[in-house]
């Protein structure tokens, strides 16, 4: 179970979330929406324990990631999983590599076990065929999917997925949704998912989460939210941003 | 008013560095820690020896014979005014062994290695791979920062014992066949004057710096900034801080152990 309570963070002064609540239980899976730059990121992060929050608490399953110290929080991390907005693949490594390093590094394996995995882990976000080619060789979308490989093939409890179908076309985009959605139907893992696939993504999820101005402006089930009247859900569903001027211009991003 | 605000100024530039200071020295004891505690990454560390080491000998050799010549033609200009050019061989063979080779072949290290190093890590650290190391509930510093501390303790002595033996080689070509020293009173003085503790305090020194470039090299990395220009900058500040570092420890160095 994911719980955020009451989060509040500030870069240099500036907030960027103030007062963000939400409860995800065990095996259920929230989208989260919202504009870029409105703080979807920095929550992730926060969730995954990477970013301390200035005031309100994370709790996983129960445990307050702030009361964790830097060795029993690597221990609850290796039940995570989370994939980045940039893929983060280690550039130095081959794909097959990047995949059989969690396997390697986390589980210790048997190289045989390693590459039966990694294969298949591989072969299932059809990535069979480019084992041996580093991640400057191959392209964004592939990227993405050699990601989503390395994430899923330790099968974690409670993932997390930042915008995985971004600027992919749109047969890849919807291949990877329903990757994700197959393994979230075997594996019943708790995650949660950016994206701006709307209205697609509702079909995969359980909850939706709006995140507007650095507050949640909605939390509920997609039902709900397609039926909700409020101005900002409804701009967002409509892809009308009249309602949503920006708050603010992108500051400097890693 | 004016000298509170430059007082103020001031005190805050002291804060900033002192906290600055303070960051790498954590750093540095979190380094030493975990090289010294397993699980280690032999492969790794046999992959950054190679890299570090092996593939530093080519331009540690040519700046090694370059400055044993150099330093041979100058000393034979300046003993020969004194009379006693018979010294060349202890002279060149001390400042090479107890000075120069650990401060040249360090700096050379530096501008090779250490700036690839800071590079590496400053791009993996832009890109997330860190971030996607501690994600998985693994220990970044035993994966890129270890591994470089120990080729770079491993590599820096046998690189300075490489640059000291071609520098006293090729001084030996030039004392010996351009400026006319018999060879055997240029190697037997090296013989009689070249101590033990000289060739210890080389190795201390050269051990010392390997120990100060993966500091400062990974430090960098570590905490480079955003974007290139982030990486670009560390790399920058990296290689110049390293140098002057080397500098000033070797005189502390120098000045306490002889
Ligand atoms: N490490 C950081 N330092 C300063 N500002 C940051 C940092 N990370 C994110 N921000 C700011 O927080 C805001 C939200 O960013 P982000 O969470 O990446 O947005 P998005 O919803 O598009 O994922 C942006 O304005 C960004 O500039
Ligand atoms: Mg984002």
């Amino acid at each position: 179970m994911i719980q955020a309570v009451g989060l509040h963070k500030a870069f240099e002064g500036v907030p960027v979330l103030r007062g963000v609540s939400f409860e995800v239980p065990r095996g259920h899976f929230m989208a989260l929406v919202g504009r870029s730059g409105h703080g979807k990121s920095v929550l992730l992060r926060h969730l995954a324990g990477m970013l301390r929050p200035d005031r309100g608490r994370v709790c996983i399953d129960g445990q307050d990631l702030a009361s964790l110290g830097a060795h029993e929080l690597r221990r609850l991390r290796r039940r995570f999983g989370f994939v980045f907005q940039g893929g983060a693949l280690f550039d130095s490594m081959t794909v097959y590599d990047n995949v059989a390093f969690p396997l390697r590094e986390c589980m210790r394996l048997e190289e045989e076990d390693v590459s039966r995995r990694a294969s298949e882990a591989l072969a299932r976000v059809g990535l069979a065929g480019a084992e041996g080619k580093l991640p400057a060789q191959i392209s964004g979308g592939m990227v993405k999917r050699a990601a989503l490989a390395r994430a899923l093939v330790l099968e974690p409890e409670l993932i997390f997925f930042d915008e995985p179908t971004t600027g992919l076309d749109p047969i890849t985009a919807h291949a990877i949704l329903e990757l994700i959605a197959q393994c979230h139907r075997n594996l019943r893992f708790t995650g949660i998912i950016v994206s701006h696939q709307i209205p697609r993504i509702f079909e995969i999820v359980e909850h939706v989460g709006l995140l507007h101005d650095g507050r949640l402006r909605f939390v509920g089930t997609p039902d709900d939210m397609l039926a909700s009247d409020d101005e900002v859900v409804v701009a967002m569903l409509r892809g009308d941003d009249a309602q949503m001027e920006p708050r603010r211009t992108p500051g400097p991003r890693r | 008013m004016r000298i509170l605000d430059c007082l103020e100024t001031i005190g805050r530039a002291a804060l900033r560095a002192m906290r600055r200071a303070g960051r790498m020295g954590v750093f540095l004891g979190g380094m030493v820690a975990y090289a010294v505690t397993p699980p280690w990454k032999p492969r790794l560390c046999l992959r950054r020896l190679f890299f570090i080491g092996a593939q530093s000998v080519l331009v540690i050799a040519l700046t090694g014979a370059f400055t044993g010549m150099v330093l041979t033609l100058q000393g034979f200009y300046a003993l020969s005014r004194f009379g006693s050019d018979a010294f060349i061989g202890p002279l060149v063979a001390l400042a090479l062994v107890r000075e120069l080779g650990p401060v040249l072949a360090g700096l050379m290290v530096t501008g090779r290695g250490g700036s690839a190093i800071t590079a590496e890590i400053g791009i993996m650290r832009i890109g997330e791979q860190l971030d996607a190391m501690e994600l998985m509930g693994l220990n970044p510093f035993r994966y890129v920062v270890v591994p470089n501390l120990v080729a770079a303790v491993v590599a820096m002595p046998l690189l300075s014992a490489m640059f000291d033996v071609i520098g006293i080689w090729a001084g030996y070509l030039i004392g010996v066949r351009v400026l006319g020293v018999s060879g055997g009173t240029y190697l037997g003085e090296i013989a009689q004057y070249l101590e033990t503790r000289d060739i210890a305090a080389g190795v201390w020194k050269s051990l010392s710096f390997g120990v100060i470039i993966c500091w400062v090299s990974c430090y960098k990395g570590y905490t480079c900034g955003y974007g290139a220009e982030g990486v670009s900058r560390a790399t920058t500040q990296g290689v110049v801080l390293s140098s002057v570092l080397i500098l000033v420890w070797d005189y502390f160095m120098t000045s306490a152990l002889f």
